[in-house]
C-alpha cells in the first residue's frame, strides 16, 4: 500500500504544474518581464546593430536571472504560509524527493518557458539565427542550476516576512559563474568560435547543483520548519 | 491496528525558543485506544509539544518514541501512521477539495477516488468536492482537512485545536470520529482549550501550570 519514491515525485511534480497552471499569470508575468526588460535595450542603446549584437549575449544573460528569481521566492512560500509544507514534510517520503520535484517543476514552468521565448528576445537584439541553438542550450543550463541555487535561497527564506530581496542577494552573487560562462557560450556563438568549453563549464556547475542542491535545499527548509 | 503497548512516549522534553523556555521537562505517554488531551493557556507550548510530537521539531533535551523507537531513527515509518492536522487547513485554495486530498494522501498510502470521496462524505462536505478550497468557508476547510486525516488510515492522531470554525454539528460530528478512532485502536494527543468530554479513556496534560 506504501507509495514509492517516483510515484511520490510524479504526484508532486504534477500537483505543482497543475498548481501553476490555475494561476496563469503567476506563470507569465516572468515571462513577460523578461520579454520586455530585453525589448528595453534595443530601444534605449543607439541603433547600430553591431553594438546591440556585442551586448545582446550580456543583456539576455541578466534579464534571464531577474526574470527567474522573480518566481524563486514563491518555490516554497505559499507552501509555508498555508501549512502544506508541513504536511508534505510529514508525507512519510522524506523531504528530498518533495524538494527534488518541486524546483524541477520550477524549472519546467519558469526556466524552460524561458528557453522556449528567448528565440524571440533573440531576434530583438539581433543575434544572428546560428547561434539561437548554443543561446537555448546554455540558458536552459543556467536556468536549472539557477533553480537549484534558488531552491537553497528560497530554503532559507521561507521563513522571513521580505525574503524576496535577501533572497537575491543570498542567489546572485552565486549565479555569477552562470553569467559569465553562459554570456560567454553565447558571445561564442554568435562571433563563430568554439562554444564548447564555455558550454562544458556551464553543464559541469549544472551537475553539480542538481546533485548537491537538493541535500542543501532540504537541509535549509528543515531549518525553517523548526 | 496491531499497536504495542508503549505506543507513543515523550520523555523529560526541553524546548527553547530563543530565550524563552517553552516546553519544560514534558512526558506524556499514549497507548493503543487512549486520548491524550492537552490543554493550557495561551503561549504555553501547546502547538510546540505537537511538532515535538510530529518529528517537525527536535526537541533540544527529551526524547520521542514511537513503539520503544526514537522517531528520528526511522522517521519516514513513523510519518506513515502519522496524522497531523495543524490549526491550518493546509489546502491549496487553487485545487479542489478532491483535489487537495488526491496529492496529500497520494504521497502516504495508495487511495481511490471513491475512498476520499467517501472520506468527504463522512464529514459532511460530499458537496464541496469539487469546488475550489477557497471558495471554502473555514468550518468546511476544517472538515476537509478532517476528512484528509481520516484518509490517511493513521494509527496515530495529532490535533491541533480541531474543534476551531465548526459549528455545534461539526464538534459532534468531530467528537464522534475521535471516538470511533479511539475504539478501534487508535491513538490521539489533541490540543483544545475546552473539556472534550469523549466516552473513550482520556488523560489531561495541563502545560504551563
Amino acid at each position: 500500500m506504501s507509495v514509492g519514491l517516483s510515484e511520490a515525485f510524479f504526484l508532486v511534480l504534477r500537483r505543482e504544474l497543475r498548481l501553476s497552471f490555475r494561476r496563469p499569470d503567476q506563470l507569465l508575468q516572468p515571462l513577460v518581464f523578461f520579454l520586455i526588460v530585453t525589448t528595453l535595450f534595443p530601444l534605449g542603446l543607439s541603433v547600430q546593430l553591431s553594438l546591440l549584437r556585442d551586448m545582446a549575449p550580456g543583456v539576455l544573460w541578466v534579464a534571464a536571472l531577474l526574470s527567474s528569481l522573480l518566481s524563486l521566492d514563491s518555490l516554497f512560500k505559499s507552501d509555508a504560509d498555508d501549512g502544506t509544507l508541513e504536511q508534505l514534510a510529514l508525507a512519510g517520503q522524506g523531504l528530498n524527493v518533495i524538494v527534488i520535484a518541486k524546483t524541477l517543476a520550477h524549472w519546467l514552468v519558469s526556466g524552460a518557458a524561458l528557453v522556449l521565448v528567448s528565440p524571440i528576445v533573440g531576434t530583438a537584439l539581433a543575434i544572428p539565427e546560428a547561434a539561437f541553438a548554443t543561446m537555448m542550450l546554455s540558458l536552459g543550463l543556467g536556468t536549472l542550476t539557477l533553480s537549484w541555487l534558488g531552491a537553497i535561497g528560497a530554503g532559507l527564506t521561507v521563513g522571513l516576512k521580505r525574503g524576496n530581496v535577501l533572497l537575491s542577494l543570498i542567489v546572485l552573487p552565486l549565479a555569477m559563474p552562470l553569467l559569465i560562462f553562459g554570456a560567454g557560450a553565447t558571445d561564442r556563438a554568435i562571433s563563430g568560435t568554439s562554444t564548447a568549453g564555455a558550454l562544458y563549464l556551464l553543464a559541469a556547475l549544472c551537475v553539480l547543483t542538481c546533485t548537491l542542491a537538493p541535500f542543501a535545499a532540504t537541509a535549509a527548509l528543515r531549518i525553517t520548519l523548526e | 491496528m496491531n499497536i504495542a503497548a508503549d505506543g507513543l512516549c515523550v520523555e523529560k522534553v526541553h524546548v527553547w525558543r530563543g530565550d524563552r523556555h517553552v516546553l519544560k521537562n514534558v512526558s506524556l505517554q499514549v497507548r493503543a485506544g487512549e486520548l491524550v488531551h492537552v490543554s493550557g493557556p495561551n503561549g504555553t507550548g501547546k502547538t510546540t509539544l505537537l511538532r515535538v510530537v510530529s518529528g517537525l521539531l527536535r526537541p533540544e533535551q527529551g526524547t520521542v518514541a514511537w513503539r520503544g523507537k526514537s522517531i528520528a531513527s526511522s522517521p519516514t515509518d513513523y510519518q506513515s501512521e502519522l496524522a497531523y492536522a495543524s490549526h491550518e487547513a493546509a489546502l491549496k485554495g487553487d485545487l479542489t477539495a478532491i483535489e487537495n486530498l488526491r496529492f496529500m494522501v497520494g504521497l502516504k498510502r495508495r487511495v481511490t477516488l471513491s475512498e476520499l470521496q467517501a472520506c468527504l462524505a463522512r464529514v459532511g462536505v460530499a458537496e464541496c468536492a469539487d469546488l475550489p478550497a477557497r471558495v471554502l468557508s473555514a468550518g468546511q476547510r476544517r472538515r476537509v482537512a478532517m476528512a484528509r486525516v481520516l484518509a490517511f488510515r493513521a494509527s496515530l492522531w495529532l490535533l491541533d485545536e480541531p474543534f476551531t470554525n465548526l459549528d455545534a454539528s461539526g464538534s459532534q460530528l468531530m467528537s464522534a470520529l475521535l471516538e470511533e478512532h479511539i475504539d478501534k485502536g487508535g491513538l490521539a494527543v489533541v490540543v483544545a482549550h475546552h473539556d472534550l468530554n469523549l466516552a473513550v479513556p482520556t488523560r489531561h496534560l495541563g502545560l504551563g501550570g
